[in-house]
C-alpha cells in the first residue's frame, strides 16, 4: 500500500496508509486516541487534510480501508456500489467533493441520485476536511424520506422517537410516559422501547401493550421493543403484534458479531417483519442503532477511526432499507467522545454521513454522567441538528432516562424545536393531534389538565 | 373546584415510576422548578465522578484494625482516568513493586471508580459486614486503589498473591442516584481477565441493596467461589429468596 507525504514549510508528514490519513486528518477524537491512531499534534491534523482533499475518490474503491477478503461489510460496500449513479463525481478529489456539495449545482435531486454511488469512506472523508457549518448546510439539502404508518423525513417536518423506558417494564410505568408524550404529540417516528431484558415473553407483554394503545385511540404511529433482531424473529414466529425489528449495529463485520449479529440475520429479520404486511403507508421495517466507538469498544476497528467505521455502519443500514436509524451520539462514555465539543462533532457528522448515503437518519441528543457535557450542549446540538434538517430526534420524559441512567432530550425540546423551525410532525400523525384536539392550528398543545389530554392520560394500560 | 388528583393527572403513576413525567410547561418548555430539580440531580452525579475520595483519612481508619495498602492506578488525574480506560485498570508500577506476595484467600480492594461519594458513604460498612462474616479465612491487606476500575483489583491481587479478589467501586452515577456501590468478584485475579470471569453485586446504596444484605452475597459468593474455583457466568448467585428482604 503507497504511503503519503506532503512537505509544509520545512516539516515533512508521512503516514503509513490511507487509513493513517484518514485518522489523522479526523477532528479529535478521545476514542481514536484510546486507539493510538489520532494526529499526535495539530499541524499534522491539517497535514493529513491536505493530503485528504486531494485524493480521487476513486482511490477508495481501489483501497478498501478494511480487507475485502475478511469483512462482510467491505464485500457489501464494494459489491454494492452503483457506479452509473457514482459518475457525476467520479472524477473528483474529496476536496472537488466537499466544494461541489455547497455548491448551487448541488440540489436535493442531485444529491439523491448520487446516494447509492458513494461509498462510507468518500463521505467519511468528505467529512473530515468540513467544517460544522458545511455538515449542517450540505446535510439540509439531503431528503431520504420512509414510511411504516407515518411518513417520515418531509422537507419542513421533524419526527420523533417517544422513549418510554422503566427499569422493571412496569405496564403501568411504562404507560405513564407514554401517555405524558402522547399529549406532547410525541412518538410520529416511533415509540420505542428499551426493554429490561431479552425475554421474549416480556417483550411481547410490552409490544401487545402499544399495540392495545394503537387502537383505542387509532393512532397512525408505529412501536419497537429494542430487543435483539432474534428475539424480534421469535416474537414474529409467536403472532406477537410486532412492527419495527430493531437491532443496534456497528460497521464491520467484527463488531457485528459483536452484537451477535451478522447480515444474513439481519435480512431475515427483515423478512419476518415485512411478511406481517403491518404497513400502511409504506413498508420500512427495520429500527436500526449506531454510534462512533462501538467498533472499538469490541477491539473490531482494523485500526480505522472511528468516525469511518460509524459511516460503514450505514452501509449496512442503508442495505436494510430500514424506517429509521439513529446515532447514540453521546451515550458511549468520555473514552471515546471525551466532551460536549466532541459529542457536538459527532452528531453533526453521523447526520451527515448518514443522509448523505441515504438514510433515514436520526439522532439520540444525548451524554451520560461522566462526560463533560450538559444540558445546555444537547440544547446546542438539537437546534443544529433542526437546522441540518434531521429526521427524527429521541425524547424522554424531562430529558432523564431512569432505567439507561442517561441524559437525552425531554418531549418539552421537540415541541420547541417544531415551533422555533415551523416543523410539524409526520403529517399522518399530525392530522390525529388536530383529530384528538391536542394541537390548535397554530400547533399549540393542549393543557395536559384539560379534558381532551385527560382521555389520553386516564386510559387504563392493563384493562 | 377541582380536588388535588386532578391537579396532576399523572398521579395515578407516581407510585410505579421515577421518569419525570407530567412537569407542566411554560410556553413550550419545562416549568423552573423542574429545571432546577434536574441540575440538582445533575450537580450531585458530577460531583460524584469528579470528587475526591479521602483515601489517607481512610486508610487511617481501617489500619487501625488491619494493614491497609494505598495504591494508585496508571491515570495520573480524572480527566486522564475519564479518558484511558485502560491506564485506570492497571497499577501505578512503582507502587507495585512494594507489593509482597502472600498465601491469601481473598483479597478486598476499594476503588473510588466513578463515584467518590459511593465509596465514601458505603464502601467501609460493606467491607467491614463483610470482614465479620469472613472471620475463618486468610484476609489480604486493604487495597485503596485510586483512579482505579474494576480490573485494577486483578493485577493487585495477582500482586498478592491471593485466590480472589473483591472490588468494591463506585458505579457510574444516574440523576436518581449519584452513590451507588458495585462489588466484582474475580477468582484467579491476573492481567487479562474478561468481564465474563466476574461476579458483580450492583446497586448498594439507600434506596437499593442494604449493606449486610450486599455483605451477605459478598460473602456467599466468595465461599462458592473458593469452593469451586471459579467466578463468572457459570457461579450463579443463588442464595435463595429468603435471605432477601422484602421490597
Amino acid at each position: 500500500m503507497p504511503s503519503y507525504a506532503i512537505l509544509l514549510d520545512r516539516q515533512r508528514h508521512v503516514f503509513d496508509d490511507l487509513k493513517a490519513v484518514m485518522a489523522a486528518a479526523s477532528p479529535e477524537k478521545s476514542g481514536d486516541r484510546l486507539a493510538g491512531i489520532a494526529a499526535d499534534s495539530n499541524e499534522r491534523r491539517v497535514a493529513a487534510r491536505y493530503l485528504l482533499a486531494d485524493i480521487p475518490l476513486r482511490t477508495f474503491l481501489e483501497e478498501p480501508l478494511i480487507p475485502y477478503e475478511v469483512d462482510e461489510v467491505t464485500r457489501l460496500i464494494l459489491d454494492g456500489h452503483d457506479d452509473a449513479a457514482f459518475s457525476p463525481v467520479a472524477h473528483m478529489t474529496v476536496g472537488q467533493l466537499r466544494d461541489w456539495l455547497l455548491s448551487y449545482e448541488c440540489t436535493t435531486a442531485a444529491l439523491s441520485a448520487l446516494a447509492p454511488g458513494l461509498t462510507p469512506e468518500m463521505v467519511a472523508a468528505v467529512s473530515k476536511i468540513m467544517r460544522n457549518h458545511d455538515l449542517i448546510v450540505a446535510a439540509a439539502k439531503t431528503s431520504v424520506v420512509t414510511g411504516f404508518r407515518t411518513t417520515i423525513g418531509l422537507k419542513g417536518r421533524l419526527s420523533s422517537r417517544l422513549q418510554p423506558n422503566h427499569p422493571t417494564d412496569d405496564p403501568e410505568g411504562v404507560a405513564g410516559s407514554t401517555l405524558d408524550g402522547l399529549t406532547y404529540g410525541v412518538g410520529d417516528a416511533v415509540i420505542g422501547i428499551n426493554p429490561a431484558g431479552d425475554n421474549l415473553d416480556a417483550c411481547m407483554r410490552l409490544m401487545e401493550l402499544f399495540d392495545r394503545l394503537r387502537q383505542r385511540f387509532d393512532i397512525p404511529m408505529q412501536s419497537c421493543v429494542l430487543t435483539h433482531v432474534t428475539t424480534s424473529i421469535k416474537a414474529v414466529e409467536a403472532g406477537a403484534p410486532l412492527d419495527l425489528v430493531f437491532q443496534s449495529i456497528a460497521g464491520t463485520e467484527a463488531a457485528n458479531r459483536g452484537f451477535g449479529v451478522d447480515l444474513k440475520v439481519l435480512r431475515e429479520g427483515r423478512e419476518a417483519a415485512l411478511g406481517l404486511r403491518r404497513g400502511t403507508v409504506g413498508d420500512n421495517v427495520m429500527y436500526l442503532e449506531t454510534g462512533q466507538g462501538s467498533a472499538l469498544s469490541a477491539d473490531a476497528h482494523h485500526g480505522v477511526d472511528e468516525q469511518t467505521i460509524e459511516a460503514r455502519a450505514y452501509a449496512v443500514a442503508r442495505h436494510l432499507k430500514p424506517l429509521i436509524v439513529n446515532t447514540v451520539v453521546g451515550f458511549i462514555g468520555p473514552e471515546y467522545l471525551y466532551d460536549a465539543k466532541q459529542i457536538i462533532r459527532a452528531g453533526l457528522e453521523d447526520h451527515f454521513c448518514g443522509k448523505l448515503m441515504g438514510v433515514p437518519m436520526g439522532v439520540d441528543v444525548c451524554y451520560t454522567n461522566h462526560a463533560e457535557a450538559d444540558q445546555d450542549d444537547m440544547d446546542n446540538l438539537m437546534f443544529l441538528l433542526a437546522s441540518a434538517g434531521v429526521n427524527f430526534l429521541i425524547a424522554v420524559p424531562g430529558a432523564d432516562d431512569v432505567m439507561l441512567n442517561y441524559q437525552s432530550l425531554s418531549y418539552h425540546d421537540i415541541v420547541s424545536l417544531r415551533h422555533s423551525f415551523g416543523r410539524p410532525p409526520a403529517p399522518e400523525f399530525e392530522a390525529w393531534l388536530h383529530r384528538m384536539d391536542l394541537i390548535d392550528g397554530d400547533g399549540r398543545l393542549a393543557p395536559q389538565a384539560s379534558s381532551v389530554a385527560r382521555r389520553l392520560i386516564d386510559y387504563r394500560a392493563s384493562a | 373546584m377541582s380536588n388535588p388528583i386532578d391537579l396532576d393527572p399523572f398521579a395515578r403513576f407516581r407510585a410505579v415510576t421515577r421518569a419525570r413525567i407530567g412537569l407542566g410547561r411554560a410556553g413550550d418548555s419545562l416549568p423552573i422548578r423542574a429545571v432546577l430539580d434536574f441540575q440538582l440531580a445533575h450537580a450531585r452525579a458530577r460531583d460524584a465522578v469528579h470528587g475526591h475520595v479521602d483515601f489517607a483519612a481512610m486508610a487511617a481508619r481501617i489500619g487501625g484494625q488491619r494493614p491497609v495498602i494505598h495504591l494508585k492506578s496508571r491515570a495520573a488525574d480524572r480527566s486522564t482516568y475519564l479518558a484511558r480506560p485502560d491506564l485506570g485498570r492497571r497499577v501505578d508500577p512503582a507502587a507495585l513493586a512494594g507489593v509482597e506476595k502472600g498465601d491469601w484467600d481473598v483479597a478486598f480492594v476499594v476503588a473510588d471508580g466513578l463515584s467518590a461519594a459511593a465509596v465514601e458513604a458505603h464502601a467501609e460498612i460493606v467491607l467491614t459486614a463483610c470482614l465479620r462474616r469472613l472471620g475463618d479465612l486468610k484476609v489480604a491487606p486493604i487495597v485503596l486503589g485510586e483512579q482505579a476500575r474494576v480490573a485494577f483489583g486483578d493485577e493487585a491481587g495477582e500482586a498478592l498473591g491471593a485466590r480472589m479478589v473483591v472490588v468494591l467501586i463506585g458505579e457510574r452515577p444516574g440523576l436518581s442516584v449519584p452513590d451507588s456501590l458495585g462489588a466484582y468478584l474475580t477468582f484467579g485475579p491476573e492481567v487479562g481477565r474478561r468481564d465474563s470471569e466476574r461476579n458483580c453485586i450492583s446497586n448498594i446504596h439507600a434506596d437499593g441493596l442494604p449493606h449486610e444484605t450486599a455483605a451477605d452475597k459478598i460473602a456467599w459468593l466468595i465461599r462458592e467461589a473458593l469452593r469451586l474455583g471459579l467466578t463468572g457466568v457459570d457461579l450463579k448467585e443463588d442464595m435463595g429468596a429468603a435471605a432477601l428482604p422484602a421490597p
